[in-house]
């Protein structure tokens, strides 16, 4: 780890390192060039498979079984879609990825599509980024007229056309088939699987949906070897043997209440704490850690005594939270409120569960009136069970919904009251000294207050 | 399709809201997809930056353009809360984060203080349409939290008073 030499960000702080000039001359695009003229797409997806990269959106699948499960010898099309729906709170890699060297994203892609033999990619880019697009769009006309975009590339008779497909607000369009149903022209509601994408995906053909950083690190990987990519990071667990390691170099965005907030590139398995402290300056004005998000505010939270916690994809899972995710971490300081964060949290969830399936629909918006409720002073102890029974009734691990929106929902309030609960206890008796102990049913809050709606209960099926 | 072929489409049918030009706009996105329903997000979004809104007569027209029944591009429309409907956006659509980054860095007191301010709520335009105010979740700037996003131009690590002052000094 001593001598881990970043390759994500290596162009990003140079001079216009947006654009097709400066990314050509720090070697951009040799290696598209090597890979479309020297291999076959079954070469580069075996590289792909035995660099075990998985992949960088949050699930951490390993991208190169993913790319396997497509049929061989379909007649086409293929679709790859490039997944820039980047919503998860806490969580800009992305971002910077696509407005500071667009072109390691594109040149990721064209090599991808290859190895998948699609022949058209779509990148689903949120709307809330312009400047991504600006750069993007850019970079995209700038490969076009290069000869690395379009109809027999570099002359290998490689042809693939690409096309941004802007989002419009919605945070389930980051799920795969959510997004593919969105490139449909249709509302964004995941799909039930099987079939998978690979099989049945976009305009009902095969279909590859991976992250901008996946895409990113697969570029990397066909420059610098399938061993160089493994011998970065953790290796499988001997024990687990489902583990399939966590290999590769990962972008961490640290924000919240960090001196230096920023995305940074560290080997996975850096400990939670290293990022806090020596990438970003540590807690602002000398405070001590409450809570830390360590991948996407959806991964739930770790306690400051879980500092230690190796930031790989099995880590966060052995300190109880939902995975790695994005690697989005958010720093509390010991100032902020738990029930602050479950507010937020459960707030985020109910304003974007997409309505489809009703264990998320109704289990996010009612979480969200019984923190309300807390919040505003009127909580019992028991909620905080009612909390954690809805928490462990959604999503795809108790089997209720198609998608894991509701887990995402569910982790933040398990992980918060499981490791705060005397906090959160102290909070409830302190604010409601005459009614904390109650077991009775209760109304909710906006049936308190004269019937006037509170905002949740404007969330329902959109 | 060809200028002349384009016009001509418009005056035909007779179309009130959509113009030659944003036709012309919407089918510049036909060769990019297998059929007219994938079309129909980047026609909203045409659409509602030509007439800052999808009033229901648009989709009635765009149905027409696209070749599929209006109901579908209601049920797309109606899914994304990033459309207006009813009414036109303000000049300048503020978006102010209030996710968790920028909540611990005093976003959602940003948009209590422009709740205040233009006297609207999210959602709402201030009756001289001039602004929007919209709560945001998770713009992807965590870095620059409290993040606001006014149109296309991200302002990071806002303040009232920073605030105040840009929100005077637009054009």
């Amino acid at each position: 780890m001593e001598s881990f030499e970043p390759v994500l960000l290596a162009n990003i702080g140079k001079a216009d390192s947006h654009t097709l000039k400066v990314y050509e001359r720090n070697g951009g695009y040799q290696t598209l060039r090597r890979v479309l003229t020297q291999l076959s797409p079954q070469e580069v997806l075996e590289e792909v498979r035995i660099s075990a990269l998985r992949g960088r959106g949050g699930a951490g699948f390993p991208t190169g079984l993913k790319w396997s499960f497509l049929p061989a010898d379909h007649p086409g099309p293929i679709y790859f879609c490039v997944n820039a729906d980047e919503s998860e709170p806490g969580t800009f890699c992305n971002r910077v990825l696509m407005e500071l060297d667009p072109h390691q994203v594109l040149e990721g892609t064209i090599i991808s599509a290859y190895a998948t033999r699609a022949t058209t990619a779509y990148v689903y880019l949120r709307y809330e980024y312009p400047l991504a697009y600006q750069r993007l769009s850019h970079a995209i006309q700038e490969a076009y007229q290069a000869g690395y975009l379009g109809k027999n590339i570099l002359g290998t008779g490689f042809n693939l056309e690409m096309f941004i497909h802007r989002g419009a607000g919605a945070y389930i369009c980051g799920e795969e088939t959510g997004l593919i149903e969105s490139i449909e022209g249709k509302r964004a509601w995941p799909r039930t699987k099987p079939p998978f994408p690979a099989v049945e995906g976009l305009f009902r053909k095969p279909t590859v949906v991976n992250n901008v950083e996946t895409v990113a690190c697969v570029r990397h990987i066909m420059e610098r070897g399938a061993e160089w990519f493994r011998s970065i990071g953790v290796p499988p667990d001997p024990n687990d043997p489902r583990d399939p390691g966590s290999f590769g170099p990962k972008l961490f965005c640290v924000s919240g209440h960090v001196n230096r907030p920023g995305c940074f590139e560290a080997p996975l398995g850096i400990p939670c704490r290293q990022l806090i402290e020596e990438y970003a300056g540590g807690v602002r004005q000398g405070r001590q850690v409450k809570a830390v998000v360590p991948g996407g505010l959806s991964t739930g939270v770790l306690s400051a005594d879980e500092l230690d916690t190796p930031m790989d994809f099995s880590g966060p899972i052995k300190a109880g939270c939902l995975g790695l995710g994005t690697g989005g971490v958010i720093v509390m300081d010991e100032t902020y409120p738990m029930i602050d964060f479950l507010h937020n949290s459960c707030r985020f969830f109910a304003h974007e569960s997409c309505g489809q399936c009703t264990p998320c629909r109704e289990g996010t918006a009612w979480a969200l009136r019984i923190v309300e409720r807390i919040k505003a002073g009127r909580g019992r102890l028991v909620d905080l069970d009612l909390l954690l029974e809805i928490a462990d009734n959604i999503g795809i691990i108790p089997g209720t919904t198609i998608c894991g929106l509701a887990d995402g929902a569910a982790w933040p309030i398990k992980t918060a009251i499981r490791k705060f609960r005397g906090e959160l206890e102290d909070y409830i008796k302190h604010t409601n000294p005459h009614g904390w102990s109650a077991t009775a049913p209760i109304l909710d809050l906006a049936h308190e207050t004269n019937g006037s709606r509170s905002e949740t209960t404007s969330v329902g099926i959109k | 399709m060809s200028e002349e072929n384009r016009t001509s489409l418009v005056e035909s049918k007779g179309f009130a809201f959509l113009s030659p030009e944003v036709v012309a706009s919407i089918q510049d996105y036909f060769p990019r997809y297998p059929n007219g329903r994938a079309v129909v997000l980047p026609a909203l979004h045409v659409i509602q930056e030509s007439l800052g809104f999808v009033p229901k007569g648009a989709v009635l027209e765009l149905a027409q353009v696209l070749g599929i029944p209006a109901s579908e591009i209601e049920d797309t429309l109606s899914f994304y809360q990033f459309f207006k409907q009813d009414r036109p956006l303000g000049k300048y659509r503020i978006w102010v984060c209030r996710s968790l980054s920028c909540a611990l860095c005093g976003g959602e007191n940003l948009l209590e203080h422009l709740r205040e301010q233009l006297g609207v709520q999210p959602g709402e335009t201030t009756p001289d349409g001039r602004f929007t105010l919209e709560a945001a979740e998770c713009l992807g700037a965590c870095e620059c939290a409290p993040a606001v996003l006014i149109n296309d131009k991200l302002y990071p690590r806002m303040t009232q008073e920073k605030l105040d002052s840009l929100l005077k000094e637009l054009p």
